[in-house]
């Protein structure tokens, strides 16, 4: 086994670079069996910046992060982290970046603080085990054998692993599932911490307010593609569209209402309406009179942009996978 | 930027985070020292049969077995449901991921393996010598050699089916296997008492080659070369295997 010093040849300091992206897949494609599970994706995400790749289970979204971290192998298309080939070049990159497992991957038979420890050993390196614990609240957990840690504990114990060789680039697959609101914060901010100090965040996520939240940038996949991407905003803001929701009497006729405002109207559930497309002004006075003349009193009425969950939901549709 | 700590460094992280493990687990523990040992001793002790040991004590007979059978529960059984249950609960990419990487972490499985052998074979050899057991002095050195080729050997065993099936059917293969082949496979009992054909058929397979090579070792002094030419076969087939056909997810 060699101890040679394991700097690649010719790499990239991003630090230096700053627009140098960090990982950039073109063309992706990769099939498990005849079907292929991602179709030719293409993706950016840069240093300093979080990037988040949304997309409802089975979008492919883990096989996408599992080839640039060097677990799958591409059928076809070019992966390149932090300007180096996931395959060929692993032994530079395992240094460099971190991974979390949609899975954990945490050895289950030995305690939350030798399992950090362990992966720390790793690299030359490494963050301070003691503050980095405390940051995650693992500290409270240390002593307990991985087995009996809960969902949300072996989720920071991951991430805690997945920083501790203070990596440029980290892979999250899901970083905050089966996690309480408050662990679910720490991680946020250690996320939010990590992109300020220049270091690249990719996280997959199904939770909208995390991607929301979190992420400079948002790729949207479905079907083993990117049908979307760019900022929260500009993704929200894409559509000049607003949703006007109000609660009435059930049962309003919604097509004369929907006639009266010129704009679809819809009761996704009883007593409960919503209003989309060009709501302004004039449309709330002429609600409000229309309800008036049905004697219908208004219990509630709000008017707001379209979140990212309703991008979401427009462009994967809304049946259940 | 990040680098990575010595490779020796991470290899041997890996090699005492995994002895540890097996050492720690209790049914383990229980496979590869205390079951060893019963046997031993129960082979020893029993008063209710005869053996024909060629004339010698019954302890010089059977120590040499009972070795290669504990170093079958490790380097096979125990490696293969480690290694199994490692894969499928994602140990094993995790791990992959960091700077470890494939080969360190094998490497640190396989060197784990020798470190528990070392344990195993110190407390059967100071329970065999408390039990009055004379061993060939000439051939002390050359057992360790046989030793080196039967874990090679059964740890190449153990990463191929821990590679290819569920951790489930591991559990299951990985004992039945030990089972057939401590039994039909010449290990506690010399080929040559098995009946039939098995007495030929057990030289040729890892276990009764290793069986073999303990005895003859450890009573006469020399390595059988048969015997390690059957299991640098074996090696060479089942390494060629494992590194075919290993899949990590």
């Amino acid at each position: 086994m060699s101890t040679a010093p394991e700097t690649a040849p010719g790499h990239l300091d991003c630090a230096l670079v700053p627009d140098s992206p960090a990982l950039e897949i073109s063309g992706l494609v990769k099939r498990y069996g005849s079907r292929a599970v991602v179709d030719g994706i293409d993706l950016v995400a840069r240093q300093g910046q979080v990037t988040a790749v949304l997309g409802p289970n089975g979008a492919g979204k883990t096989t996408t992060i599992e080839c640039c971290e060097g677990l799958r192998e591409p059928d076809a298309g070019t992966v390149r982290v932090l300007g180096l080939d996931p395959l060929a070049d692993a032994r530079a990159l395992r240094p460099r970046v971190g991974v979390m497992l949609q899975d954990g991957g945490l050895p289950t038979a030995i305690k939350a603080r030798e399992m950090l420890a362990h992966v720390a050993t790793m690299y030359a390196d490494p963050r301070d085990i003691g503050e980095l614990s405390e940051r995650l609240g693992v500290d409270s957990f240390a002593g307990t054998t991985v087995r009996r840690l809960s969902g949300g504990q072996r989720q920071r114990l991951a991430l805690a692993a997945a920083v501790v060789g203070k990596p440029d680039l980290v892979f999250l697959d899901e970083p905050s599932a089966g996690m309480d609101p408050q662990s679910r914060h720490a991680v946020w901010d250690l996320v939010r911490e990590l992109r300020d100090d220049g270091v690249a965040v990719v996280l997959t996520t199904h939770l909208m307010d995390e991607a929301e939240d979190l992420a400079d940038h948002v790729v949207v996949i479905d079907h083993g593609r990117v049908i979307a991407s760019g900022t929260v905003a500009s993704l929200v803001a894409s559509s000049t569209d607003r949703t006007l929701r109000f609660d009435s009497t059930p049962d309003l006729p919604l097509s004369a209402l929907s006639a009266a405002l010129r704009l679809t109207v819809s009761e996704p559930s009883r007593g409960s309406y919503m209003v989309t497309g060009a709501v302004d002004p004039s449309t709330v006075a002429t609600l409000t009179a229309w309800l008036a003349d049905e004697d219908a009193l208004v219990t509630r009425l709000t008017v707001g942009r379209r979140t990212l969950e309703d991008v979401f939901l427009d462009l994967t549709g809304r049946s259940l996978r | 930027m990040s680098t990575s700590a010595p490779a020796r460094r991470r290899v041997l992280a890996q090699t005492a985070f995994e002895a540890r493990a097996i050492l720690r687990n209790g049914e383990q523990l229980l496979v590869t020292i205390v079951v060893p040992v019963l046997v031993l001793v129960g082979l020893t002790k029993a008063t209710g049969i005869t053996i024909d040991t060629d004339g010698m004590s019954r302890i010089d007979f059977f120590t040499p077995g009972v070795l290669a059978l504990a170093i079958m529960t490790s380097s096979f059984t125990s490696q293969a449901i480690a290694t199994a249950f490692d894969r499928r609960n994602g140990v094993l990419r995790l791990l992959s991921t960091t700077p470890l990487g494939r080969s360190g972490l094998l490497a640190g499985k396989v060197l784990g393996v020798l470190a528990v052998e070392v344990v195993q074979v110190a407390v059967i050899v100071t329970t065999a010598l408390l039990l009055g057991w004379h061993p060939s002095s000439a051939g002390l050195l050359l057992a360790v050699v046989a030793v080196v080729l039967g874990t090679a050997a059964f740890t190449s065993l153990a990463l191929l089916i821990a590679g290819t099936l569920r951790a489930e059917a591991v559990l299951a293969v990985a004992n039945l296997l030990l089972l057939l082949l401590a039994v039909a496979g010449g290990v506690i009992v010399p080929a040559d008492r098995l009946p039939g054909p098995m007495a030929h058929v057990a030289l040729l397979l890892p276990s009764g080659a290793l069986g073999h090579a303990m005895r003859e070792t450890l009573w006469h002094g020399p390595l059988p070369v048969w015997s390690v030419v059957v299991l640098v076969g074996w090696t060479a087939a089942l390494g060629w295997g494992a590194s075919r056909l290993f899949r990590w997810h």
